[in-house]
C-alpha cells in the first residue's frame, strides 16, 4: 500500500513567490524520506487541483491544504476540483477543528484523506514562536516582549478570525510572551493601531498568510506604519516608542513543512521520516494532545 | 492512484535484488511466459522455448537456454528493462515507450540507435527534448535539454541532475518573467538535465509540462476526461461565478475568440479538445501540440472573467478623424501586442507602425491631455460637462 503527500495550495497567475512555499516545504518532505510521492497542485496554477490526482501513483493520497483558515478554499473549491464528494459538514469542524475525512474521488481509482488546513493544526502555536525566535535572533524571545498574531480577517467568513485567535490563546496560555494579540486587516482590532494594543517597548508581528506577496509586503508593513517611502521596512522598526519585529509570512517558515507532515499522520498516514528529525519537530503539543 | 495496468503486459515480480543479470531473471519469468518486443519464452515438461523474429530455440535445457538467451542479449536486456528498471505506472511507462519509438521501432533497430556512442533517440515533448541512450544490459539514461538547443555543447548549459528542479525552471522565461501557465511557448534556454534514471525522466518531464504525460496517456488510451467550456464556466464560483453570465444562449462567437486568444499554439502547447459542449464544437483550429487540453484552464477563466465584465458593455458609434496610414497604424500596433513582437521592433525602424517612436508621435498627435482619442470622451456625459 503505498502513500503520497499532495499539498495543495492556492498559487498566483501574477506573483512567483505564491507558490514557493508548497515548493519548498515538499521539497523538504521528499528530502526527508517521509513519503512514496509527494506533489504539489495549486487553484492558479500547474498542476490543477482537476488534474492533480491522476499524477500520483499511490492508492492513498493525504491531501493536505497550505491554507490558513477553513472556509471557501477547503470547505468548497479544493474538494469540488478535485473531485470529491465532500460536504463541510463532514468535518464536523468548530471552524478551527477539522481534521481529516476518506473519500474516493471520482475520476481516479484509489483513497483520498482530505486534511484540515495546515494553518488550525495545533502545531502552528510552534511555528508562530519558531518564527518570533528567528526573526528576532533570539532562541528564548518572549520576556518583555508582545506577540501580535496577525491574521486577514472578513466578514466574510468568521472562520478566517477563529484561526488566529486559537494560536493568539494558545501562544497566551503558555505565559512566555509578556502580551499575546490577535489583530485583522480588514476587521477590529486592527494592525492600523498596533502599538495601541502593546504596553511592550517590543513587539514581534507574524503575519498568518502562506506566501509573501501584496498582503504581506505591501498592505500589512503600510497599515503598521514601517513602510518607508518605497514601501520597504526595517526588521526592527522603531514607531512610536516601540520596536517593531516584522516576521513577513509564515508560510515561508522552514518548520511549516513538519505541520503538514503533522496534518497527514492524525489523518493516519505512516510517516516514514520528519524534516525537523534533528531537533526541529515540533512535539510539544503531540504527547499530551489537546 | 491511476489508471489499471494496461492489458496483454504481465508485470513480473522479480526478485530481492535490484539488478537481476538478464539471462537469470528470464529463466525466472520463463515458467510465466514471456511476449514482449517480439521475445516469446515458455518453460514446460520439454524444457525452455525462446523465439524471436528470425529464430526459434525449442526444448532447450538450462545450459542452452542461456546459451539461446545470451545469443540475443538485446531482446532480452530490453525485456528486462521495462519490466525492471522502467516505473511500471501506466502513464510513465508508455511514455518512456514513446520517446524510444517503441511501437515503431523493433528491438535491433533501437539497439542500434540507442547506443551510447550515438546521438541516441530524442523526441520533443512541447520545448523539451528528450534523448534516450543505452548504458549497459539493456539500462537507459535519459538527457533533457530545450529542444533549441539539443546540439548546444553541454559546457555551454547549467546541467542539473534532480528532476524537481524542472519546476522551478520553468516558472521564468528568458527575460526572468514570470510563466504562471506551464505549457506556454517560452521555456527558458539555458539548462540541461544529464543521466536521468527512467523515473527521474519522467519527474523533470512533469515538472516542466505538469499532467500532461498524464492526460496524454489517457487520451490514447481512449480515456480522456473532457470537460467542455459550458461545463466549466458552470461550475465556477466566488469571483469566478460571473463568467457563466456569458453563456446567453447566443452561440459561441464569444468562446471562439477565447480559444483563439488564449488557446492557439503560439500561446499554449497544449492541442484543445475541449469545445463549447460535447455537441458543439468551436470554430477555431484546436492546435497541433502532443498532449491534450482537456479543459479551459484557470488563466482562460480567470480572463473569461474580465471579458465577461467588458462584453456586458453595448456598443457605442464614436467619430474620430484618422488619416489611412493613422487607422493602419493603430491596427499595427494591435497586432504587434497581441502577437508579442513589441520586444522585435527595432530602435530605429520608424518604418514599423509599432515603433515606440511612432507610437509616440500618434499619441502626441491625437490624444488630448486626458488621454482621449481625437480628444472624444469615453463617455457623452464627459462630453455634456466638459464639451464646449
Amino acid at each position: 500500500m503505498s502513500e503520497a503527500l499532495l499539498i495543495v495550495a492556492h498559487g498566483s497567475h501574477l506573483n512567483p513567490k505564491s507558490s514557493a512555499p508548497a515548493q519548498d516545504h515538499a521539497d523538504a518532505v521528499r528530502a526527508a524520506g517521509a513519503f512514496d510521492e509527494v506533489r504539489e497542485a495549486y487553484w492558479k496554477e500547474e498542476p490543477s487541483l482537476r488534474n492533480a490526482l491522476r499524477t500520483v501513483a499511490a492508492d492513498e493520497v493525504y491531501v493536505v491544504p497550505l491554507f490558513v483558515s477553513e472556509g471557501y478554499f477547503t470547505e468548497e473549491v479544493i474538494p469540488r476540483e478535485l473531485r470529491l464528494d465532500f460536504e463541510a459538514a463532514d468535518w464536523d469542524s468548530d471552524g478551527t477543528s477539522a481534521d481529516s475525512v476518506t473519500l474516493e474521488p471520482s475520476d481516479v481509482d484509489g483513497t483520498v484523506h482530505y486534511c484540515g488546513p495546515v494553518g488550525t493544526h495545533r502545531a502552528m502555536t510552534d511555528v508562530i514562536v519558531r518564527r518570533a525566535e528567528t526573526v528576532t535572533g533570539t532562541p528564548d524571545v518572549g520576556e518583555g516582549v508582545g506577540l501580535a498574531v496577525v491574521g486577514h480577517g472578513t466578514k466574510r467568513n468568521e472562520n478566517s478570525a477563529k484561526a488566529i485567535r486559537y494560536h493568539a490563546d494558545r501562544v497566551r496560555e503558555r505565559d512566555r510572551f509578556a502580551e499575546v494579540r490577535a489583530l485583522f486587516m480588514d476587521e477590529p482590532p486592527e494592525i492600523d493601531d498596533v502599538t495601541d494594543h502593546f504596553e511592550s517597548e517590543a513587539i514581534v508581528v507574524v503575519p498568518l498568510f502562506v506566501a509573501d506577496g501584496y498582503h504581506t509586503q505591501e498592505d500589512i508593513p503600510a497599515d503598521l506604519g514601517i513602510a518607508d517611502g518605497d514601501g520597504d521596512y526595517a526588521v526592527p522598526t522603531r514607531l512610536d516608542g516601540h520596536d517593531i519585529w516584522y516576521a513577513g509570512a509564515i508560510g515561508t517558515e522552514p518548520l511549516m513543512a513538519d505541520v503538514i507532515l503533522e496534518r497527514a499522520a492524525d489523518a493516519g498516514a505512516s510517516v516514514d521520516a520528519w524534516p525537523g528529525d534533528d531537533g526541529d519537530r515540533p512535539t510539544a503539543d503531540r504527547a499530551g494532545g489537546d | 492512484m491511476i489508471d489499471p495496468p494496461p492489458t496483454g503486459r504481465a508485470v513480473i515480480e522479480m526478485s530481492e535484488r535490484a539488478d537481476p543479470w538478464p539471462v537469470e531473471a528470464l529463466r525466472e519469468a520463463a515458467t510465466d511466459g514471456v511476449d514482449f518486443d517480439g521475445l516469446v519464452v515458455t518453460r514446460d515438461g520439454d524444457g525452455f522455448h525462446l523465439a524471436v523474429p528470425g529464430a526459434s530455440y525449442e526444448g532447450l535445457s538450462a545450459v542452452a537456454f542461456a546459451d539461446a538467451a545470451r545469443r540475443h542479449g538485446a531482446y532480452v536486456e530490453n525485456w528486462l528493462f521495462w519490466h525492471q528498471h522502467a516505473p511500471q505506472t501506466p502513464a510513465d511507462w508508455a511514455f518512456l515507450r514513446w520517446i524510444e519509438r517503441a511501437d515503431d521501432l523493433s528491438v535491433p533497430e533501437r539497439d542500434e540507435r540507442l547506443r551510447d556512442d550515438g546521438d541516441g533517440v530524442t523526441r520533443e515533448w512541447g520545448q523539451v527534448a528528450v534523448t534516450v541512450r543505452l548504458t549497459g544490459n539493456g539500462r537507459r539514461r535519459y538527457d533533457l535539454r530545450h529542444a533549441d538547443e539539443v546540439d548546444v555543447a553541454r559546457d555551454a548549459l547549467s546541467t542539473y541532475a534532480d528532476p524537481c528542479e524542472a519546476r522551478r525552471l520553468r516558472k521564468t522565461d528568458d527575460d526572468g518573467d514570470y510563466r504562471p501557465l506551464s505549457t506556454a511557448p517560452t521555456l527558458p534556454h539555458g539548462w540541461a538535465f544529464v543521466d536521468l534514471g527512467p523515473a527521474a525522466a519522467v519527474r523533470a518531464v512533469d515538472g516542466f509540462y505538469p499532467a500532461t504525460i498524464a492526460n496524454w496517456h489517457r487520451e490514447r488510451e481512449g480515456v480522456l476526461d473532457v470537460t467542455h467550456w459550458h461545463e466549466t464556466v458552470s461550475r465556477q464560483t466566488g469571483i469566478y461565478g460571473v463568467v457563466q453570465t456569458w453563456d446567453r444562449g447566443e452561440g459561441h462567437a464569444h468562446v471562439d475568440r477565447v480559444a483563439e486568444a488564449c488557446c492557439d499554439d503560439s500561446q499554449c502547447l497544449k492541442r484543445r479538445e475541449w469545445e463549447y459542449d460535447a455537441e458543439t464544437p468551436l470554430s477555431v483550429d484546436g492546435g497541433s501540440g502532443v498532449f491534450p487540453c482537456r479543459e479551459p484552464c484557470s488563466m482562460v477563466i480567470a480572463a473569461a472573467r474580465e471579458w465577461t465584465r467588458l462584453e456586458a458593455e453595448q456598443s457605442r458609434t464614436y467619430a474620430f478623424d484618422l488619416t489611412p496610414s493613422e487607422k493602419e497604424q493603430i491596427e499595427t500596433i494591435i497586432d504587434a501586442v497581441a502577437d508579442g513582437r513589441v520586444d522585435e521592433i527595432r530602435e530605429g525602424d520608424t518604418g514599423d507602425g509599432a515603433n515606440r517612436y511612432r507610437a509616440r508621435y500618434l499619441r502626441a498627435k491625437l490624444f488630448d491631455e486626458v488621454g482621449n482619442l481625437c480628444g472624444v470622451p469615453t463617455d457623452a456625459d464627459d462630453a455634456n460637462a466638459d464639451g464646449p
